[in-house]
């Protein structure tokens, strides 16, 4: 019966997969949808109001150029509104907003949007107005996650084409990404999420008088435009503080379950696209597999971990599973199922408080973020980060048989394969750089206000590595809105962001001016389980070499101070 | 390694590549703008408008009232009750307890001893556990649902598993002077089976519960006397 779910969950991604895969791959390649007939006029508007030549394409500098000014432009715009929210108008009423803007926290938040990470330093409730939740956050978890996905197109064209300078049009991509995925899944999902009970308006917080006599506040609001687009966008950040554990953000276990399958179903989605688009359609499906692969390992121990009977309530005569900081409508399974998806996929939607999770149930969310959210991943630079370890893979592989790797027909010579490390390298040095900052330093320290030990050492591990990742779920103990948390996320955020989608793109333009080689005898070949083999391997592989010394300090050691 | 024979850019080109860094800042300005008004404006407002004609008590926050217009709370949002003849939810860490504008959990680890033994002003699991068995008339080593005694992540989680709700039985039974078995058949009216038959696990949703329990049973107790 736990499995039920799970299982559920996996059984409908892989069944959408192909249809939605086929469809996306229409949306980048500009074919035309069924959605035309009423999209195409706004999107040659879009075009003439921006000033857009559709047909002009980009070579990579120009490309990443355009995402990063992009990126820039909405942090300022974002940063602005969140500096002037207190003289917008509309609700809630002024005290309970208690968390004060400053400047840091504004620029923390500006980053974390417009970067998909949407790590929140804040509680919503507290902190913020409607406009500013609306204007400010709604617009950049559609636009962020827009951008995500038009570099996942252009990253694709790199590996599809072949003798071209270019990898598409950033300002094509986003406006199509936008019109065709984006706002018209949105719209209905968050309709969905209405009739289930998310509430939507902009009423100021509601006083109720309980049946026992007592005034109970309830914090309203424009909840819904935001909880859908926030998983379809592989965004994660929520209204209010508790996210999709608060029962206006996420009501039912069904508005939980939509929520998992619009976070996973578009990455999982473009394996299907990236296999079409080079016509190597069975490698897109070794990639998927893969990843289908390690989460059911990494949902099997998660599980394990939470539905035991917990160890600090042994000989205390209570019965059950650790339902600390997890709701009961969801029970553990669906909290761990969904831990599972959002740590995948660049979302932090969590609907448990992973700072109470055992110490092993914490460390498989924490391990899958620091692998970089290769399983699924966020909406369109998934697909870099799982085809940048496929080539450490290919790379490895190549030593192996002796032979000049190649992956999709595209050769890895000495040039590619440094920017392939430099990729791999990039993430776990911010991560345990800016973790072993906080950790010695009295201002990072200062953070861990509820827990200490390996448990302190944990929450600022999981804090970098969320923020690298662009997760943005945290163990929420640390206490994160000061200058020294909000410097030093924003930073790993925007390496993560920008540094990888950087590096991966450049790879992308230099592989779509090579040449695609015939498949001979001596090439490894990317459709078969072998490869999927190599692949799983490597991602352990290259993980375990990277932070298995952190993560002893952490959740293994707790695990064993526990037994 | 055979390295780089093809170098690179200067192989066929597909069409010119636009440059010049004004145009793109030019556009990128463009955009920022023009795309936060489609998705920061018109779609909120378009999705407002008709998810309020479609679903208008939801989309108001699905609130309670009683008599009229009194605002009892909502169905979705957990509230406190201490009373003896209510059905009770679990414990929570929103604020000092179900309040709805602070909402979390207490992020305690689970070897934090804070946790477990508590500390001053808060309530530990050890403690809980004792209150909700004096409560309700148990023995001291009774098995307890795990739910009675631990916070939620939102600390306003509606629900209680039914088993809690079966344990509070005799306990609101007496409270009301009325037999054990009726209350029990309201609790068991009142279990919400898994969605589709799997999602989730079987739940009552507490504040329901009392409202039914008030319309059934006279309440010997009128609010705020205590």
């Amino acid at each position: 019966m736990q499995w039920t779910e799970a299982v559920f969950f996996l059984l409908m991604l892989v069944a959408l997969a192909r249809p939605v895969g086929l469809y996306l791959a229409r949306v980048c390649e500009r074919r035309r949808t069924f959605l035309d007939p009423l999209l195409h006029p706004f999107e040659s508007l879009l075009y003439r109001l921006l000033g857009v030549r559709p047909e002009q394409e980009m070579r990579a500098p120009i490309y990443i150029l355009s995402f990063v000014l992009f990126g820039a432009g909405s942090a300022i715009v974002l940063f602005l509104v969140l500096l002037l929210q207190r003289w917008l108008p509309g609700g809630p009423a002024t005290p309970y907003l208690t968390t004060p803007m400053t400047p840091d926290l504004a620029a923390n938040i500006a980053v974390s949007f417009t970067t998909t990470t949407t790590w929140q330093a804040y509680a919503g409730e507290n902190t913020l107005h409607y406009f500013t939740q609306v204007v400010g956050l709604v617009a950049q978890n559609f636009l962020a996650a827009a951008a995500g996905l038009a570099c996942g197109f252009a990253f694709i064209r790199g590996l599809a084409r072949e003798r071209t300078a270019t990898i598409g049009n950033f300002w094509v991509d986003l406006v199509r990404s936008l019109l065709y995925v984006l706002l018209p899944l949105a719209f209905i999902g968050s309709l969905i999420l209405v009739w289930q009970g998310v509430p939507l308006n902009l009423a100021h917080y509601t006083v109720a008088h309980t049946l026992e006599g007592k005034e109970q506040v309830i914090a309203q609001g424009p909840i819904a435009a935001l909880e859908f687009i926030k998983n379809l966008g592989t965004n994660g950040g929520g209204f209010f503080n508790a996210n999709g554990a608060h029962p206006y953000a996420n009501p039912t276990p069904l508005t939980n379950f939509l929520g998992m399958l619009a976070i996973a179903v578009l990455p999982a989605s473009l394996m299907v696209t990236l296999g079409h688009i080079t016509g190597r359609q069975q490698a897109g499906w070794v990639l998927l597999t893969v990843m289908i692969a390690l989460f059911i390992a990494g949902f099997a121990i998660c599980d394990w971990a939470e539905t035991a009977p917990p160890s600090q309530l042994a000989g205390m005569h209570i019965d059950g599973p650790n339902m600390e900081g997890k709701e009961v409508r969801f029970g553990v399974n669906g909290s761990v199922l969904t831990a599972i998806v959002t740590s995948n996929t660049s979302t932090g939607s969590y609907n448990a408080m992973y700072d109470s999770f055992q110490p092993i149930g914490v460390l498989v969310p924490l391990v899958f973020m620091l692998l970089g959210e290769v399983v699924f991943g966020g909406l369109g630079t998934g697909i870099y980060s799982i085809v940048m370890v496929a080539l450490v893979g290919v790379f490895l592989g190549g030593l192996m048989v002796g032979r000049t790797p190649e992956y999709l027909g595209k050769k890895i010579s000495a040039l590619e394969t440094r920017w392939i490390a430099l990729y791999a390298l990039l993430s776990s040095t911010t991560v345990l750089l800016l973790s072993a900052i906080a950790v010695v330093t009295r201002v990072g320290r200062a953070g861990l206000i509820t827990n200490t030990g390996s448990r302190g050492f944990t929450e600022i591990l999981f804090t970098y590595a969320s923020c690298v990742a662009n997760n943005g779920q945290a163990m929420a103990g640390v206490s994160a809105n000061s200058v020294f948390y909000n410097v030093t996320t924003s930073i790993a955020m925007l390496v993560g962001r920008y540094g990888l989608a950087a590096l991966a793109l450049a790879l992308a333009g230099r592989l779509a001016a090579q040449r695609r080689l015939p498949i001979t005898a001596g090439t490894l070949p990317s459709d078969s389980p072998t490869f999927g083999a190599l692949v799983f391997c490597t991602i352990l592989l290259v993980g375990a070499l990277s932070f298995l010394p952190a993560l002893a300090l952490g959740p293994i050691l707790e695990f064993l101070q526990q037994h | 390694m055979a390295a780089s024979e093809d170098p690179g850019g200067s192989s066929v080109l597909s069409s010119a590549p636009c440059g010049k860094l004004r145009e793109q800042v030019r556009t990128a300005v463009l955009s920022v703008v023009v795309l936060t008004l489609l998705t920061g404006f018109v779609f909120p407002f378009l999705l407002s408008a008709i998810a309020g004609t479609l679903f208008p008590r939801q989309a108001t926050g699905s609130l309670i009232t009683r008599d009229g217009s009194v605002v009892v709370g909502s169905e979705l949002i957990g509230q406190e009750f201490i009373q003896p003849e209510y059905f009770q939810p679990r414990p929570s860490a929103a604020g000092n307890g179900y309040d709805a504008a602070v909402s979390g959990g207490t992020n305690l680890g689970p070897n934090n001893p804070k946790l477990k033994n508590g500390a001053e002003g808060f309530a530990g699991i050890r403690q809980l556990a004792e209150e909700y068995r004096r409560r309700n008339g148990l023995a001291p080593d009774a098995v307890i649902p795990v739910d009675a005694v631990t916070r939620s992540a939102s600390g306003l989680d509606p629900d209680i598993t039914p088993e809690n709700a079966e344990l509070q039985v005799p306990r609101v039974a007496r409270a009301r002077g009325v037999r054990a078995r009726s209350v029990l058949q309201l609790v068991r009216a009142h279990i919400k089976q898994p969605q589709l038959g799997i999602l989730g696990t079987p739940r009552v949703s507490v504040l329901e519960l009392n409202l039914a329990l008030d319309q059934s049973f006279k309440r010997s107790i009128v609010p705020g006397t205590r």
